[in-house]
């Protein structure tokens, strides 16, 4: 038997097959299994009978359907780009540990066990109309009019903010203070002020995790729903594609073109991911090219 | 800035929390010096080493470069360079670039920097490494690369932060004498911190031994090996056999002579004691002389225990007829069981104060 | 000094985000002790009623059970079968591991309303839709595979030394799991059961479309109760909602003693 690298055979012996069994055939009853089902009733329109492309030539000719498309990547993306950086910087100037770090990172953890409802419901109170904030701005003389920051894309982003951000920041403070610290000491002691040290020498060794990280949170907020709903105008220009989907299944009960237009939210999440996953390899390049010169 | 210093002077104090990693720790360094922090882990040599190049702050003290206090200078205005224990070299960038980051950032001509680049890499004997990158070099390699990366700034100071512990035994020695030779013909001044006492003896001009925050001992090679100054010091440098006695008379010259556990022992020290006065016996392994005269001086009977062979030398542990053991290293061959005679010649033997009173030189 | 306005910058911005956390929590817990509460600053009066009304009109005791067993029961079932995957997977090289890291990594990426809405179709085909039973296994589905990528990394902290040494003295298989890998895992377990824990109490999607009457949980009946057609006053539902954010937020706090935060989430270094 061939010995793999971490010193036991390669090859899948019973108990290996055993452990990995139960969480396997889980995965593919109750995962690939529906998957693909929901791909085989996409393509079994209800008014048509037989195999049609029927419900994906809906879903690209109903202008109120395909919208959900650019509406949830215009939601998702600036979403994602203000999480991520928001969470890079607290997490790489938190690096070396700050005073009352624990205190800090507890408090911005917490916001996991709000739930999307309080989230919802605490927005729409305090960024309200007539919320707390808008009373302060306008009581304090600062602004004339009070914001609209509620029932729009606003709302929806900052609670997916809200949501999203203890992640992102947990795991980017994870993977920085992963770094060699003797590396960042010694682009110092070579003459690199911070601001040098932070783009030239550790953005391009963070950008392997900052990728991941943006992909996660894109992930999470291409796939919004109850936020969309709670916060926005779900059946206007917060309307994202999960929205439709949802309401095709359970409130016109056309199973048929609400997996169709899953699919297509799903096939779309993956275009963008790779999207991502692309730039993040030009981003990698760039970075390293600027020091590479000879 | 000047490219070479005349004199760096501290006293510096670091806590941590509760913890005091350095008491008052002082020292005067005289351009083109060679100094050496020696002390085991712990003892706060790097953290001395980190203060003085910036990357940490004192609790309470100053640094004095020429005159000039730069406790306020951040490390990338300082002018010193700097040599890690892992080299710390970018891994996303190549040799060439990991060169010349300083350079680049001072902002010189490309040609100049070329040029520089290619002249440090042939003084560390790596030429034509431009283009690899950090993860394609063996331990000694990426070393060089490190040193070369911190000398090419011409920097006035070198600090070198345990620069050879992660590399195996045969390469240490190849790189200790590239490192004094290239603190020699380029004139540095340079700080070295180890724990290990052949390089401190081997590279510097000027020991400093420290324990627990604490510079014990400060002097040169010399000094540090042949008389140490305490017990701590002298267990450092290699003296493993040590003896409590008491003072019983004391001579012309600084001559001791001290009984203890059934021995009578004759030596020499650089203290002033008293008779009565508790103090430790010590010698070196190699001093100790097997065969001789059982009648005279400092001759003692011993059962050999454990022989190790060494090559051209036997080492071996002895128990003393008095009880008690000795290490002894010679040339003479031993078998275990043997009963033999040894003598610590007087003129080998050191007198040092007792454990408990480690005073300062 | 630059570094002195940055960092003081930074404390701002941290003090911000927490003040605004502050504003949108304690809105709700205000609002849940109104009485009655329109266009004013602050409630004219204060009443602890909405509890007791929220507690009997939304069923609460039974929508906190089922909450309660449901995420109890995915994380111990989740663990029960990530656990030994988890250990092979960080253990073993095979001919087809990257292809099955990705097949574990799906339910994770792919949305849950994707696979979700045939899932919740099949369920209710069998008939165990709108059970707590199909909740529980419709949760699982992305839980499972965050158990494994949670406790992997841990499994590969665990020197492989431990287990031979184990062994070389005479250890089978089940002791060294029970006394060596077992211990060793644990603050993995505990990672991986926190996590589990609450992305189960919190999840949406998927227990919205699998649940039926009485089997939804907390964050669900809140959904319902938000859109019920008006018949329920706000602060009721605001009560709902503290009691929920209390009970979430006394689980990650005992939690957070024994995990570290940074634990908690993907490891983004693939070594």
């Amino acid at each position: 038997m061939r010995r793999g690298e971490t010193g036991e055979p390669s090859e899948l012996d019973l108990m290996a097959i055993a452990c990995l069994l139960p969480s396997l055939l889980y995965v593919l009853v109750m995962f690939v299994y529906p998957f693909l089902y929901g791909i085989y009733l996409s393509l079994r329109p209800l008014k048509v009978d037989g195999f049609s492309l029927a419900n994906y030539f809906a879903f690209f000719t109903d202008q109120y359907q395909y919208k959900t498309v650019g509406i949830t990547f215009r939601l998702a993306i600036p979403n994602t780009v203000v999480v991520v950086a928001f969470s890079l910087l607290l997490a790489y100037n938190m690096r070396r540990g700050i005073w009352l770090e624990r205190t800090i990172t507890t408090i911005l953890v917490l916001p996991i066990s709000l739930g999307v409802i309080l989230l919802g419901q605490g927005i729409l109170g305090f960024y309200g109309g007539k919320g707390w904030f808008n009373q302060m701005l306008l009581g304090l003389g600062l602004l004339e009019e009070g914001l609209v920051l509620t029932h729009n894309f606003t709302g929806v982003m900052l609670s997916l903010f809200m949501q999203q951000f203890p992640f992102c920041f947990l795991m980017l403070l994870g993977y920085i203070s992963g770094i060699d610290p003797s590396i960042e000491n010694s682009a110092r002691t070579l003459g690199a002020n911070p601001w040098t040290v932070f783009y030239r020498v550790m953005l391009p060794l963070i950008a392997p995790g900052l990728a991941i990280a943006f992909a996660l949170v894109f992930v999470m907020s291409f796939a919004t729903f109850p936020s969309a709903i709670l916060l926005g105008q779900p059946t206007g220009a917060t309307r994202t594609i999960a929205i439709a989907a949802y309401a095709q299944a359970f409130e016109m009960f056309d199973m048929s073109y609400a997996s169709a237009i899953a699919v297509i939210m799903g096939i779309f999440q993956l275009a963008g991911l790779l999207v991502i996953l692309l730039l993040r390899k030009r981003m990698v390049m760039a970075a390293t090219m600027g020091v590479g010169k000879r | 800035m000047k490219e070479t210093i005349d004199s760096l002077r501290f006293r510096i104090t670091k806590r941590f929390g509760t913890k005091t990693v350095l008491r008052d720790f002082a020292l005067e360094v005289r351009g083109k010096q060679f100094i050496t922090f020696l002390g085991p882990s712990g003892c706060g040599k790097s953290t001395a080493l980190n203060i003085i190049a910036g990357l940490i702050p004192a609790t309470d003290g100053e640094v004095w470069i020429d005159g000039e206090r730069i406790d306020h200078l951040p490390p990338e205005k300082r002018g010193f360079g700097m040599v890690f224990q892992n080299y710390a070299l970018f891994p996303h960038m190549t040799v060439f670039v990991n060169i010349a980051f300083g350079l680049q950032l001072q902002h010189r001509p490309a040609a100049e920097i070329r040029e520089r680049v290619r002249q440090m890499l042939d003084l560390v004997q790596l030429p034509g490494f431009e283009g690899r990158y950090p993860g394609q070099l063996s331990g000694g390699q990426q070393q060089r690369i490190a040193i070369a990366r911190a000398l090419v700034l011409h920097p006035r100071l070198l600090l070198l932060d345990e620069p050879l512990s992660n590399l195996d035994a045969k390469l240490r020695i190849e790189m200790r004498a590239e490192i004094k030779g290239l603190h020699t013909s380029l004139g540095l001044t340079s700080i070295y911190v180890t724990h290990d006492q052949v390089e401190a003896l081997s590279l510097s001009d000027w020991v400093v031994v420290m324990r627990d925050g604490l510079l014990i001992q400060a002097g040169t090679p010399q000094e540090i090996h042949d008389q140490p100054v305490n017990v701590f010091v002298a267990d450092f440098m290699g003296f493993r056999n040590f003896f409590p006695a008491q003072v019983v008379t004391l001579g012309p010259d600084r001559d001791v002579e001290a009984a203890g556990n059934g021995m009578k022992i004759r030596g020499k020290t650089r203290h002033i004691f008293t008779p009565g006065a508790s103090v430790v016996a010590a010698i070196r392994p190699d001093d100790v002389v097997i065969g001789g005269d059982a009648r005279g001086p400092n001759a003692f009977r011993a059962k050999v225990e454990i022989v190790e062979y060494l090559g051209r030398e036997d080492e071996a542990i002895l128990t003393l007829e008095v009880g008690g053991r000795l290490w002894v290293r010679t040339a003479a061959r031993m078998t275990p069981g043997e009963n033999i005679t040894v003598v610590l010649p007087p003129d080998r033997v050191i007198f040092l104060p007792s454990e408990g009173s480690g005073g300062t030189a | 000094m630059r570094r002195r306005m940055w960092v003081l910058a930074l404390y701002m911005l941290v003090l911000g985000f927490i003040l605004n956390l502050l504003g949108i929590v304690s809105h709700v817990v205000v609002s849940s002790f109104a009485r009655r509460w329109f266009g004013t600053p602050f409630p004219r009066s204060l009443t602890t009623a909405w509890y007791t009304y929220a507690w009997k009109e939304f069923g609460l005791a039974h929508v906190l059970g089922v909450t309660i067993f449901v995420a109890l029961t995915v994380v111990f079932l989740a663990l029960l079968i990530g656990f030994p995957s988890a250990y092979i997977l960080a253990r073993r090289n095979f001919r087809g591991k990257p292809l099955l890291l990705l097949l574990y990594f799906l339910p994770l990426l792919i949305p849950q309303m994707t696979y979700g809405i045939p899932l919740a179709t099949t369920l209710f085909r069998y008939g165990i839709g709108g059970t707590v039973a199909g909740v529980i296994l419709a949760v699982m589905v992305p839980m499972v595979p965050l158990a494994i990528f949670i406790l992997m990394p841990f499994f590969e902290q665990i020197s492989l030394n431990l287990e031979w040494g184990a062994a070389m003295m005479g250890a089978n298989r089940f002791q060294i799991f029970r006394r060596i890998l077992l211990p060793l895992a644990l603050p993995g377990l505990l990672t991986a059961g926190v996590l589990i824990l609450v992305n189960t109490v919190s999840n949406f999607e998927l227990t919205f479309l699998v649940s039926g009457a009485g089997s939804q949980t907390l964050v669900v009946a809140l959904f319902y109760n938000v859109f019920a057609g008006g018949v329920r006053p706000v602060y009721s539902v605001d009560a709902m909602a503290v009691m929920y954010m209390t009970m979430v937020m006394i689980l990650l706090v005992i939690a957070l003693r024994f995990v570290r935060p940074t634990q908690m989430v993907f490891r983004l270094d693939k070594r």
